[in-house]
């Protein structure tokens, strides 16, 4: 088995939940409504959880550092994650067109480890799966009933998805080890990833009325899964390890 | 529009300097009801805000089901559910008195003339 292949694979899905899950923390507390609030809050704490656990699966089983200093003492060029998950929360609109876009590929690749060669992958895959239906079926349903809505938020959805799919499309970059970790039955691929959420994606936004935008290929937000992040990146970092990095040895 | 719902109605919110307050009277308002096991009947837990009884679950799946076991949830449209007035409920004050509708009041009768039997012995 490839193991540089498979830390590649475990260590971008576990950046991108964590990346997207303190983003998306940012608006608790400033959510649209109450129960919205507690709703965002909770999904993205269930990020972070799943970036802990492949965090763990990575020390126990593959040799990596400890989940705490793979999070919070690692600089910025060793992080995996696309700069979809970097961008600023920006409006509502935004966000949950993001939480939309990210979390139907986060489903779907999931989906596909279920079958994986790698076991310990396999068990998450299952033990997560209630969660991230949930997800998705609270991103469907406010891309729906705001895509629907009136023309204000119709108009709002349909430019944050013009914004946002470019770098959503950023998500699918190719890792150097592809055609090992395919071989190896450990992932299908990311090109399969894209064309399995291409197809989902499409049957949503046509029920909410919006339309995908076309993209140039050399408008996709590439870089990030070889350590080439957007200018966000750093500055979140900052503030998310900035307690941790006042003193790494604290026991908490 | 004024808002359906009393809490709301309670609050007499007033246009303010700032401009007109906002009360959420684009949503609906529906009352959850949380149901533990399979079998067990769901019940009341509070409210939520949504536009569709869909968005009502999902709102209320975290608002109500975020913590301890649950195995499903019940959303109603608060102005589905009716009620006595306030000042109806002086039909219900003599009832506590009539124990003799409680069965438990029957178990105690019996195991009390069950006693006095016994002392008559």
């Amino acid at each position: 088995m490839n193991n540089e292949g498979l830390k590649d694979l475990l260590y971008k899905m576990a950046d991108d939940a964590l990346i997207i899950g303190h983003r998306n923390s940012e608006w608790t507390g400033i959510g649209p409504m109450l129960e919205e609030d507690l709703a965002f809050s909770s999904m993205a704490q269930d990020k972070i959880g799943h970036a802990q656990a492949l965090y763990k699966i990575l020390h126990e089983i593959l040799g990596e550092e400890d989940p705490d200093k793979i999070a919070f003492l690692r600089e910025e060029k060793k992080f995996k994650c696309c700069h979809f998950t970097e961008l600023p929360i920006g409006e509502y609109d935004f966000s949950l067109v993001r939480h939309f876009l990210f979390d139907h590929a986060e489903a779907l690749r999931y989906e596909m480890l279920a079958q994986s060669s790698f076991q310990p992958i396999v068990l998450l895959a299952k033990k997560i799966k209630g969660e991230i239906k949930y997800h998705t079926m609270h991103s469907d349903s406010f891309l729906k009933q705001l895509g629907t809505g009136n023309e204000e938020s119709h108009a709002r959805m349909q430019s944050a998805l013009n914004y946002a799919f470019p770098f959503a499309l950023g998500i699918f970059e190719k890792s150097e080890f592809e055609n090992e970790i395919i071989a190896d039955g450990i992932f299908a691929g990311e090109e399969e990833l894209k064309k399995r959420w291409l197809e989902k994606i499409a049957t949503i936004i046509a029920a909410a009325t919006l339309k995908l935008p076309h993209v140039d290929e050399s408008k996709i937000a590439y870089g990030g899964r070889k350590g080439f992040h957007s200018e966000y990146l750093k500055p979140l970092l900052d503030e998310m390890c900035e307690v941790v990095r006042t003193d790494p040895e604290a026991e908490w | 529009m004024s808002s359906l719902d009393p809490r709301i109605k309670r609050l007499d919110l007033k246009k303010t300097e700032e401009g007109e307050v906002h009360t959420n009277t684009h949503l609906i308002t529906w009352e959850v009801f949380h149901q533990e096991k399979r079998g067990k009947q769901p019940m009341h837990v509070g409210a939520v805000h949504a536009s569709n009884p869909e968005m009502a679950l999902l709102m209320a799946k975290e608002t109500f089901g975020r913590r301890g076991k649950t195995t499903n949830l019940w959303v109603v449209k608060s102005s589905d559910v009716y009620t006595f007035p306030t000042e109806d409920e002086d039909m219900f004050e003599t009832t506590p008195e009539k124990m003799f509708r409680d069965p438990a009041y029957y178990k105690v009768r019996d195991r009390i003339e069950k006693f006095q039997n016994k002392q008559k012995v």
